[in-house]
């Protein structure tokens, strides 16, 4: 209070100019930051650009010493990885988040549960490719073994299988969100009508749920397309083209934590490039799923109005 | 609707629940799994040696991970020194413009930033920091750790500042407080749980942060303090250990994990305690 009656209007007038100033000004710099990163990969990788333009996402050639760059291999390994990565965890995040939204909303069970699926939210990647190495990986080399392909261990299946288990979290969690935010009325509407929970599920929740959902699936499959450490630890490096899902291979997040320390020149170029087209790709999906989803809680918000 | 047709939907009922329940509890194993193996191969590792000794060559017995832990602390304090200030303050500005061009612009850049993936923010500190000082450093691993703080700390300041309720912001401004006083005195301070939490959430989620500092902070097998050279830390020493041929070092890398991740959970917890205890009601 004492504090205050020091300060003089004309005083008072200015510090609020200022302080509104730097509010602002840190949001600015977040504007800024964002474009120059843009900035910095464009320009950087602008030789490699200019050199290998679009075919670089056709050539199936990554080789530093005749200085040919062609990403193909990268980008099928991240499409591979990421949508088995997908395909795995659909099921499972779906069940959590009816279980969590609809079946367990609260008590004991649905708290072990929730606090269990952030624990594996929390756990680092680094950490989830030591574990893969030495669980995951002996157990697909014996899957390999046992049906006769070369056993490597490594590779698209391992690194799908640890990926699988990272974003399951995220789906999960955005998925039980939407599932919360179904109307009550639609699903009493239906129970009158003598529906089962199963029937209710599948012909209320999951229809008016479903954008959501998918847009969950879509934030993961983000998470899924960038993630680097247990990707890095699993997948082999290998810069061909993978031939079968137990093939090794390399993705586009990978390759830069494999060669970027020891790229210069043309090569460092062209791995920027590779990072210039991750930042883009990601950016996308996740704009269009953070999209939906908001637009979906601004809708069940007017509907509860 | 016959009874047989009833029991039918029934029994499908029974075994869709069952099936979601199994589900569920099947995509627990893994969790448990990794729990179960970092305790018990970490724990055997550890001991007082282990983490108050630096790293000894491949061959020599013993040798720890002691700065490993200090790069690690050193740079979390980093990161939170830069990203904090800037995160809070772009937080209260989203919450005070609720609308507006320069608003939704930050809000989309936020977005952005949330989802970048963490090994361009590596490239970019490379980029920012490495090439120009010409040397790896803690500096340039606690830039790239800010960028990836910095989104979740706005985020969660303007959501919890959005709950507060306006009556409170009237009352102060009534009593002939100057805005900027109100904001930092009434405002902020109500909405300390969340921002608080926010922030710890955002350090649990860097602290195992590996793939940015591989260009950046780069790992050092010497004791360092100073943040213009390379540094070790907890993650990349894990990536060193795990990747190498030796198994006593492997055994290393576990004992370093169950480190880290005691750490990560424990900021979680208290994150999560934090929010539930003092949770600001209106």
């Amino acid at each position: 209070m004492e504090t205050q009656e020091k300060t003089a209007p004309g005083s008072t007038d200015r510090s609020e100019k200022r302080f509104n100033v730097i509010l602002a000004l840190s949001g600015v710099l977040i504007v800024l930051l964002l474009v120059g990163i843009f900035a910095t990969l464009f320009v950087t990788a602008l030789p490699s650009v200019k050199e290998f333009g679009f075919f670089f996402f056709i050539g199936r050639v990554w080789d530093a010493t005749t200085e040919t760059f062609g990403a193909l291999p990268f980008l099928a390994g991240t499409l591979l990885t990421s949508f088995l990565a997908l395909l795995i965890s659909v099921p499972f995040s779906i069940a959590i988040s009816i279980l969590l939204g609809e079946y367990f909303k609260a008590g004991a069970l649905s708290t072990f549960l929730r606090s269990a699926v952030e624990v594996l939210a929390g756990i680092p990647s680094v950490i989830y490719g030591l574990w893969g190495l030495f669980f995951l990986m002996p157990a697909v080399r014996f899957i390999e073994l046992k049906i006769g392909v070369a056993p490597h261990g490594v590779g698209i299946l391992t690194s799908s299988l640890i990926l699988a288990i990272m974003i399951i979290p995220f789906s999960a969690s955005i998925g039980r969100e939407v599932i919360t935010l179904v109307p009550g009325d639609l699903k009493e509407a239906a129970y009158s009508l003598g529906a089962t929970r199963f029937e209710v599920i599948k012909s209320i929740v999951i229809p008016y749920a479903r954008s959501g959902i998918i847009a969950g699936i879509l934030l993961a499959l983000g998470r899924a397309i960038g993630e680097t450490m247990a990707v890095t630890m699993l997948i082999g490096n290998s810069n061909f083209l993978p031939t079968s899902i137990f093939s090794p291979a390399n993705t586009m997040a990978s390759v830069i934590a494999n060669e970027f320390a020891e790229a210069t020149g043309i090569t460092a170029a062209s791995l920027i490039y590779v990072a210039l087209v991750l930042f883009l790709v990601t950016m996308i999906v996740n704009i269009i799923g953070t999209y939906v989803i908001q637009k979906i809680s601004i809708e069940a918000s007017r509907e509860v109005s | 609707m016959t009874d047989n047709h009833l029991g039918a939907r029934l029994v499908k009922d029974r075994v869709f629940k069952g099936m979601i329940c199994l589900l569920a509890f099947l995509s627990l194993l893994p969790l448990f799994l990794i729990l179960y193996y970092i305790t018990k191969k970490g724990i055997m590792v550890i001991n007082w040696d282990f983490l108050f000794s630096l790293p000894r060559p491949i061959g020599e017995a013993g040798g720890g991970i002691v700065n490993a832990i200090v790069g690690t602390l050193m740079l979390i304090v980093l990161s939170c020194v830069i990203s904090i200030p800037c995160g809070i303050a772009a937080g209260i500005y989203l919450a005070e413009n609720r609308t507006g061009k320069l608003g939704n612009t930050i809000r989309l850049c936020v977005i952005v930033l949330q989802g970048m993936p963490s090994i361009v923010i590596g490239i970019i500190a490379y980029m920012w920091i490495v090439a120009p000082l010409k040397t790896f450093s803690a500096l340039s691993g606690g830039v790239a750790l800010s960028i990836m703080m910095l989104p979740v700390i706005v985020k969660t300041t303007e959501e919890t500042l959005k709950l507060v309720p306006y009556h409170l912001k009237e009352a102060s401004l009534a009593l002939g407080v100057p805005y900027y006083r109100t904001i930092l005195k009434v405002i902020l301070p109500s909405g300390i749980s969340g921002i608080l939490t926010g922030i710890l959430l955002s350090v649990a989620r860097i602290t195992g942060e590996t793939a940015p500092l591989l260009f950046t902070a780069f790992g050092n097998q010497f004791m360092n303090i100073n943040i213009f050279k390379p540094i070790d830390s907890l993650p990349y020493r894990i990536f060193y250990y795990a990747m190498s041929p030796y198994p006593e070092w492997h055994s290393f890398a576990w004992g370093a994990s169950f480190i880290l991740v005691v750490l990560t959970l424990a900021l979680n917890l208290i994150a999560r305690g934090i929010s539930a205890k003092w949770k600001t009601q209106f």
